[in-house]
């Protein structure tokens, strides 16, 4: 028995089959044949995926404590939900993790737009400076953070240094100072993640057929003009997804502070996720946490629903 | 057919061969012990030390060395899930009611009584703090391996020199000499807080100041012991307000605040025991707290050894008291070479051992060594280590002490570093985090 050349592979699998194999899958519709292919995929994902977060949320109405394998899981009912809300301490994190959030995003939109806007141009060296700029997108948080620790060091850092160079304030305690850590950490996030913003625009604008930009001219449309009624409108659906992707991961941010500022000084910039690992890992308050965790999805999962919808509307 | 033979006979030989190479391996594995610890300078005393024990029993030793910023997540996490990673484990001293309570630890009281390995050979400090639980009863969990407290190094040979000497004495009526109490450190701090010396701009003090492990209480509560800092009343355990929060609770840690706020180098916000020590040896600060363990690394190091430096024991403002340090070691429940750990404890509980494992820089707390009459003359800080030995006091020991320093470590960061509220309002809002935890676990 031999393969003919004309033979597709789906031919030579179907002859390869052992008979009574053969037999069963006949027997079988396109649907259960389907739900057979996607079955292993939805049970891991059932396995992985829901069944934790089913058990987290049960957890959550528990004072259950991983380090505690013996002792009796009792039902508290909400009481974890209202120790945490009800809680000063809690709403500093959530605080500290909205101004992160919030100002990543407008710097990072801005600055991401502009340099996607400067590198659309083709100027010569445009594909050397992309590369360029990309590089610390391709680092590790961990070491970005550590790195970061010495560059802000007040004596021997570099950034203490340039500041110095235009005003003469002596050492700059960027991770120090209660005013000036959380700028910190939004600084180098910037410096991190601005690249994945401007690729995403940079994209939008390679989309936009030249034809507009030549009606435009044709109507005389200045330069503000023609970014305010074209490019702009072109490029949301492009920027609003980025803002989304990088939305959702400040939300969780955990490496990168911990490195930089383990969250101080006090808790300045302790975000939500360093203290939802304090309380779940060093605390082992496992139900308590799993309250923590099932808040902080219902409140990103929430937002981000909402934000996809307006998505949806800016795309129609 | 002799071809054949050849062969078989051939095949054979190779079959022994390696089964015999795999069975030599399997015991060479077999015989070998590992051990955790954090990775600082006694620890690598410790490793010299165990090749003594390996030439005596043939047992070869592993270490596991974690650092310090890493190593409670990392040896806790270990225990709290049934880990072999280690047979032998040199864990902090306020793990040992939890290690005690879930099981984490073996019971070494039927094995001392078997080895004849008795705890008044050991000072009963450090029997008290690193062996026993519940505290004070004569239930032993480890046997003391290196004894610790917080001491300070000061740069001997700044405080030697006649015109600092006489500026020092003019500007606050007493000598610049070892601090006699808290008063005194903030007077040296603030002397020498942005003062050049050899054309370098120096600092007062290297305190502990570090959020994410123990730094900032460890370095707190030497100022609040001071003052007389009790964690409960003494005739009624758990019962906290008005011993935590108590005035003099809150002089020491506002004192504490006022220290880092004159006498601190730029950016020493998250400080603990490296920072401190690479402050101190670049010749950044003026004094530093740190652990005794550090100590025989200082006095032999180049730039600020020998003469350089000097050492004392924490000063005392009302009481003198020390924070405590140091470990004992403890075998693993989880681990398949109980019977070689347990060797090993009974090995190292030797008094020939005890006095290697000083000389070779690890703190012993067996009587033989600590009582010798040569004892204080062996270092430079031997004399002020019996001192500071003396009057140690430590944090809570309890199964939820990770719970307790955590919330110890946020309130006390909060306004000693981010200058959030008073200290008395650290304490009170500690008071609330602490009866919650003893609440939670059905202490209170």
């Amino acid at each position: 028995m031999t393969d003919r050349p004309s033979d597709s592979l789906t031919d030579r699998v179907a002859r390869a089959t052992p008979g009574v194999v053969v037999q069963k899958v006949r027997g079988l519709s396109d649907t259960a044949i389907a739900w057979l292919f996607i079955s292993p995929t939805i049970l891991l994902l059932l396995a992985i995926n829901i069944f934790p977060l089913i058990w987290t949320v049960y957890l959550s109405f528990t004072n259950y404590r991983a380090n505690r394998p013996g002792r009796p899981i009792e039902w508290v009912g909400t009481r974890n939900y209202e120790r945490l809300l009800g809680s000063e301490d809690i709403w500093g994190y959530l605080q500290a993790t909205a101004h992160f959030v919030v100002w990543t995003m407008v710097i990072q939109v801005v600055i991401g737009l502009s340099l996607a806007l400067l590198i659309n141009r083709n100027f010569k060296g445009a594909s050397f400076w992309t590369t360029v700029i990309l590089i610390p997108m391709m680092l590790s948080p961990a070491v970005v953070g550590t790195f970061w620790t010495y560059l802000y060091q007040p004596q021997t850092g570099i950034f203490s240094y340039i500041i110095n160079l235009f005003v003469a304030v002596g050492p700059v305690d960027m991770i120090g100072s209660v005013d000036l850590a959380p700028w910190s950490i939004i600084i180098v996030d910037t410096w991190m993640w601005t690249p994945y913003i401007m690729l995403l625009c940079l994209a939008g604008l390679r989309s936009i057929p030249e034809y507009l930009y030549e009606a435009a001219e044709i109507d005389r449309a200045n330069a503000w003009q023609k970014f305010w009624y074209i490019t702009l409108p072109r490029i949301m659906p492009f920027l609003m997804l980025a803002v989304l992707f990088r939305g959702i991961e400040n939300f969780k941010m955990f490496d990168m502070v911990v490195e930089l500022t383990s969250g101080g000084p006090g808790s300045i910039t302790e975000v939500a996720s360093i203290n939802l690992k304090r309380e779940a890992f060093e605390k082992w308050r496992t139900g308590y946490s799993s309250a923590f965790a099932v808040i902080l999805f219902v409140t990103v999962f929430g937002l981000g629903n909402i934000y996809v919808k307006a998505l949806n509307k800016v795309k129609q | 057919m002799r071809r054949f033979g050849a062969c078989l006979a051939a095949a054979a030989l190779s079959v022994t061969a390696v089964t015999a190479m795999s069975t030599q391996e399997v015991q060479a594995q077999e015989k070998e012990l590992t051990l955790c610890w954090a990775a600082w300078d006694p620890a690598n005393a410790l490793a010299q030390l165990g090749k003594d024990f390996t030439a005596e029993t043939g047992i070869a030793m592993n270490y596991e060395f974690v650092p310090w910023t890493n190593f409670a997540d990392r040896f806790i996490n270990e225990l709290n899930s049934g880990g072999k990673l280690c047979d032998l484990l040199i864990g902090d001293s306020q793990w040992i009611g939890g290690s005690a309570t879930y099981g984490h630890y073996i019971k070494l009281n039927d094995f001392f009584e078997k080895e004849g390995i008795s705890m008044d050979d050991f000072a009963p400090a450090t029997v008290h703090a690193y062996s026993t639980w519940p505290k004070g009863t004569p239930n032993y969990w480890a046997l003391p391996a290196m004894g610790d407290a917080l001491g300070w190094v000061y740069r001997k040979d700044w405080f030697a020199r006649p015109e600092l000497r006489e500026e020092f004495k003019a500007k606050y009526g007493h000598e610049l000499e070892v601090p006699k109490n808290w008063t005194e450190v903030k007077h040296i701090g603030e002397f020498f807080q942005g003062r050049e010396i050899d054309g370098k701009k120096v600092y007062g003090l290297g305190i502990y100041t570090e959020r994410g492990s123990e730094g900032i209480t460890m370095g707190v509560t030497a100022a609040m012991y001071s003052w007389g800092f009790e964690y409960e009343n003494p005739d009624k355990p758990y019962d906290m307000p008005g011993y935590v929060n108590s005035p003099h609770a809150a002089e020491a840690l506002e004192f504490y605040k006022s220290l880092y706020d004159c006498c601190t180098p730029p950016g020493h916000s998250d400080a603990y025991m490296v920072a401190n020590l690479d402050a101190y040896k670049s010749g950044q600060v003026a004094m530093q707290m740190n652990w005794f363990a550090f100590f025989p690394g200082i006095a032999k190091d180049e730039d600020v050894g020998g003469d350089k430096s000097g050492f004392f024991v924490n000063p005392s403002q009302k009481v003198a008291a020390s924070t405590l340090g140091g470990q004992g070691i403890s075998v693993v429940a989880y681990s398949d070479k109980k019977d070689m750990a347990l060797e090993y404890i009974k090995w190292f509980a030797k008094s020939d051992v005890q006095k290697k494992w000083w000389s070779l820089g690890g703190y012993s707390c067996h009587v033989d060594v600590l009582n010798d009459p040569n004892f204080p003359n062996t270092a430079p800080f031997a004399a002020d280590f019996l001192k500071a030995m003396d009057g140690v006091k430590d944090f809570w020991q309890e199964p939820t002490y990770a719970e307790l320093l955590q919330s110890m470590q946020k309130r006390v960061h909060d306004y000693v570093v981010a200058d959030q509220g008073t200290a008395q309002e650290a304490l009170d809002k500690l008071v609330v985090d602490w009866t919650e935890v003893f609440e939670d676990d059905g202490k209170l």
